[in-house]
């Protein structure tokens, strides 16, 4: 067997590592930008910590999605729980391919919803009544991530080694 | 399933009789006064501001004084105690704040002036301190710190930049004041101690050359000291201590008479809340419309309570109660008011907005589908089961915790109940694969819990078709909802037009939909319907999605525009295909859960299989779980309310109405314990 014949488990890999990488960056991203706003909150009115944590969370999942679908595509690849698995070439990229959907929109949804978290404590800041209302505007945004992650997940669990 | 029904109130009744029914009608809070009253030739309002003030001024300064004790004699207080809500107290303490209430008040004034006397004191020493610090310099200086005289000569003090020298100084004065230095008996100059920056001299010359020489040094950085003393810096230095030991002796006693003061804390939070209730009934009777003998209150009631205010009043008082109903479309204050289980979710409802006139409130059929959908995102047993004993704990140990606190809790006791049963009994999920990694690496053979249903990880496009399900289902009964509201206000032709079509033209579609290749390859499985229903499926998508062009911009008579219009609305569908697709989330959110889960109990079993592993493996499950389950559930918490807002409330529901706020005794510490006569 050649070199680029065993490449297969290294695209894989490399699809697990796009999805942690670029989807946790985008949650880091988008946590930080919410903090910021949240630690301003806090300073004039510390009560209102419960509800800022919360809001600065909601960018966090993202970085979630990509955690899950680095694991499964680590344990499809059998670097997790033992090996014994070949990866062609082509499933490898298969692989890759498939990882890129999470890896991507992470990146950008979590800077996008740590934005609008950001946002949205400001609207805790002023009417802490309005939690409720403040709290779905970041929550449209991760819808998208939702989509991809939901494509990520079924095709990394559909492809066939 | 309703909003509360609400009647208008007006009671007329006599002056005499002012104070006692305004504090009946306070004490029952279930009505909502008006307050726009316009004033005329005979009824006027009453300027009650002065004594509102009064009133809030005192509840204010008892709150100051509260504060005050909390910072000095902390409460011992548990976390969880902002779950015990206010504290029940008697009525004979009640009775007793009432009697004593402007001592309780001089009381907390006193609390206040102790408070500021030992803010005082402590800047008071940081001050002496300062001086004694600037004294330290010239604690080798046995003449007192000022300006000194003899007969003759003068003595001055003061200080010069560090790098200076004493031959340096009587070289600077020989340059600057060479008459001095050489024809009288010059200056004499000592050091009296010096430091890296700066030196401390004393200078003595004769009296009338003491001008001259102190600008001679001053051209060269020499400056008096801030602070002239009678006493040489030793005996000074002793006197500003003693006076530090009586203000410490002072402040301990200030500080032990605040903490024997934290005995009058429920006397003081019991004033501070009469006082408020007080100022609350000032400021409506400062509203009310007021005759030379009478004065009329009126406002919103329930129609429930309506009934038994009238009776109570008329019976007690000479006056007179007039009960109307709302006219209809006015916008009435709103109560929700619904079974023990759908009340629960009230707040959710509230948080989106009240229903406003005409609508019908949307939280029985809500809440179902919200537990339902909130199980399966979360999906995991024991995750649900630790929400739901949590909560369940939570609300039996705190009764007196405020209602909308109880009610958030319940409502996440039964969307841990529901969590329990979707994750466990369906999915097979108990914190992730616990149970398979447990007894895999302690007892070396692998235990599965059986799904009763099927395991989601294994079989995903099979739950994706059953979300997708269950949303459409969710949305069709919004749709339906609609239908319902248009038949009930008589709009027959929008419930066909505008809800009927609709339902055709999309069951036809789905109709459609079910046969195609596309969904045999997602749901892996080949559905045959025969020719008859194919045909069916698409006269009825053909003719709803015709009806939809024809009828939805019947508004406009010219028929060009009510075409377009009508081929506009006919592109919502592309909107139930996304609001469709946005319920895929159950799947994600839920598959999130159970993967994550298992990663941590995979970090756990790649420990050895130690006691310093186990103690890890039990460490890395506690605090993992923990994340995990914080994290999801506030995930499942954030897309249930955007499943129910966005695509349910979407379909039907407007809100925006007004919340009844009742003219009701409104205290921050304690409630008074009801009297029962017996």
């Amino acid at each position: 067997m050649n070199i680029a014949g065993e490449l297969g488990v290294v695209y894989g890999l490399l699809g697990a590592a796009i999805a942690v990488l670029f989807a946790g960056a985008g949650s880091a991203l988008g946590v930080g930008i919410a903090g910021q706003a949240a630690s301003g909150v806090v300073t004039e009115d510390p009560s209102k910590f419960a509800k800022v944590l919360i809001m600065q969370l909601l960018p966090g999942t993202q970085g979630l999605y990509g955690l899950l679908v680095g694991f499964i595509t680590l344990s499809k690849i059998g670097i997790l729980g033992g090996g014994g698995v070949e990866v062609s070439v082509q499933s490898g990229l298969m692989i890759l391919a498939a990882c890129l959907p999470i890896g991507i929109v992470g990146l950008i949804s979590g800077i996008a919803q740590g934005k609008t978290a950001a946002a949205s404590i400001g609207i805790v800041a002023k009417k802490p009544e309005q939690f409720g209302k403040a709290m779905l505007f970041p929550a449209m945004v991760e819808t998208y991530a939702i989509l991809a992650l939901l494509i990520s997940f079924l095709a990394v669990s559909g492809i066939q080694l | 399933m309703a909003v509360l029904k609400m009647q208008k109130i007006s009671i007329c009744a006599l002056k005499k009789d002012r104070k006692a029914i305004l504090e009946q009608l306070q004490h029952l809070g279930v009505l909502e006064v008006d307050r726009d009253k316009e004033e005329d030739a005979f009824f006027q309002k009453m300027d009650t501001t002065g004594q509102r003030m009064k009133f809030e001024k005192a509840a204010t300064a008892a709150d100051q004084a509260l504060g005050i004790l909390d910072a000095y004699a902390p409460e011992k207080k548990s976390l969880l105690s902002s779950l015990e809500g206010k504290e029940l107290i008697d009525r004979e303490l009640e009775e007793k704040v009432q009697i004593s209430g402007p001592e309780l008040i001089k009381t907390a004034r006193g609390i206040y002036d102790l408070d500021r006397e030992y803010a005082e004191l402590r800047a008071g020493i940081a001050k002496i301190e300062n001086q004694i610090e600037s004294l330290m310099p010239w604690m080798a200086l046995d003449v007192p710190l000022q300006e000194g005289k003899t007969k003759r000569t003068a003595l001055i003090l003061g200080t010069m930049p560090g790098e200076l020298t004493l031959e340096n100084i009587y070289s600077i004065l020989l340059e600057k004041t060479p008459e001095v230095m050489e024809k009288t008996g010059g200056v004499d100059v000592h050091l009296v101690s010096a430091e890296s920056n700066m030196i401390c001299i004393a200078v003595i010359c004769l009296k009338e050359q003491l001008q001259t020489v102190e600008e001679a040094l001053r051209s060269a950085g020499f400056a008096r000291p801030s602070q002239n003393w009678s006493k040489t810096p030793k005996e000074q230095k002793e006197v500003l201590e003693t006076e530090i030991a009586a203000s410490r002796e002072r402040m301990t006693q200030c500080e032990a008479e605040l903490k024997s003061l934290a005995s009058k804390r429920k006397e003081l939070q019991a004033v501070a809340d009469y006082y408020r209730v007080r100022a609350d009934k000032y400021a409506v009777l400062g509203d009310l419309l007021q005759s030379k003998r009478t004065f009329v209150i009126s406002g919103y009631i329930p129609a429930c309570e309506s009934g038994p205010v009238e009776k109570s009043l008329t019976e007690k008082y000479n006056c007179m109660v007039d009960i109307e109903d709302i006219e209809e479309g006015e916008e009435a204050p709103v109560i929700l008011k619904n079974n023990p289980f759908s009340t629960n979710m009230e707040g959710i409802v509230e948080s989106y907005g009240l229903p406003h006139a005409g609508e019908i409130d949307p939280t029985t059929i809500m809440s179902f589908f919200y537990v339902f959908f909130f199980g399966m995102m979360l999906s995991d047993a024991a995750y649900g089961a630790v929400v739901a004993i949590v909560c369940a704990i939570l609300v039996k140990k705190y009764p007196r915790m405020s209602q909308s606190m109880a009610k958030s809790l319940k409502l996440f006791f039964y969307c841990g109940v529901s969590t329990l049963v979707w994750g466990g009994i369906l999915f097979g999920g108990y914190f992730g694969n616990i149970v398979d990694i447990v007894s895999e690496k302690f007892f070396g053979h692998t235990v599965t819990v059986p799904a009763l249903w099927f395991v989601p990880l294994n079989d995903p496009m099979k739950l994706l078709v059953y979300s997708l399900l269950f949303g459409t289902i969710h949305l069709f009964v919004g749709l339906g909802i609609k239908g319902y509201l248009c038949l009930k206000d008589g709009k027959v032709v929008d419930f066909i037009c505008d809800v009927v079509l609709w339902f055709v033209m999309l069951i036809g579609l789905i109709l459609m939909l079910l046969p195609s290749d596309i969904f045999a390859s997602i749901a892996q499985t080949t559905i045959v319907f025969p020719a008859a229903l194919n045909t069916a499926a698409k006269v009825m998508a053909a003719g709803g999605a015709i009806g939809i062009v024809l009828m939805s911009g019947r508004a406009n008579k010219n028929p060009a525009l009510r075409l377009a219009l009508g081929a506009y609305d006919l592109y919502n569908v592309t909107g139930w295909l996304s609001d469709a697709l946005s319920y895929s989330r159950l799947l994600a959110l839920g598959l999130a859960t159970g993967v994550i889960a298992s990663v941590i109990n995979q970090m756990g079993a790649m420990l050895p299989n130690n006691v310093i592993g186990v103690i890890l493996f039990i460490v890395i499950f506690i605090v993992g779980h923990v994340l995990n389950l914080a994290i999801n559930l506030l995930g499942a918490y954030v897309h249930t309310n955007r499943l129910q807002f966005v695509e349910f409330f979407g379909k039907f529901y407007e809100g925006g109405g007004k919340a009844f706020e009742p003219f009701k005794e409104n205290t921050k510490y304690v409630d008074v314990k009801e009297e029962t006569t017996l």
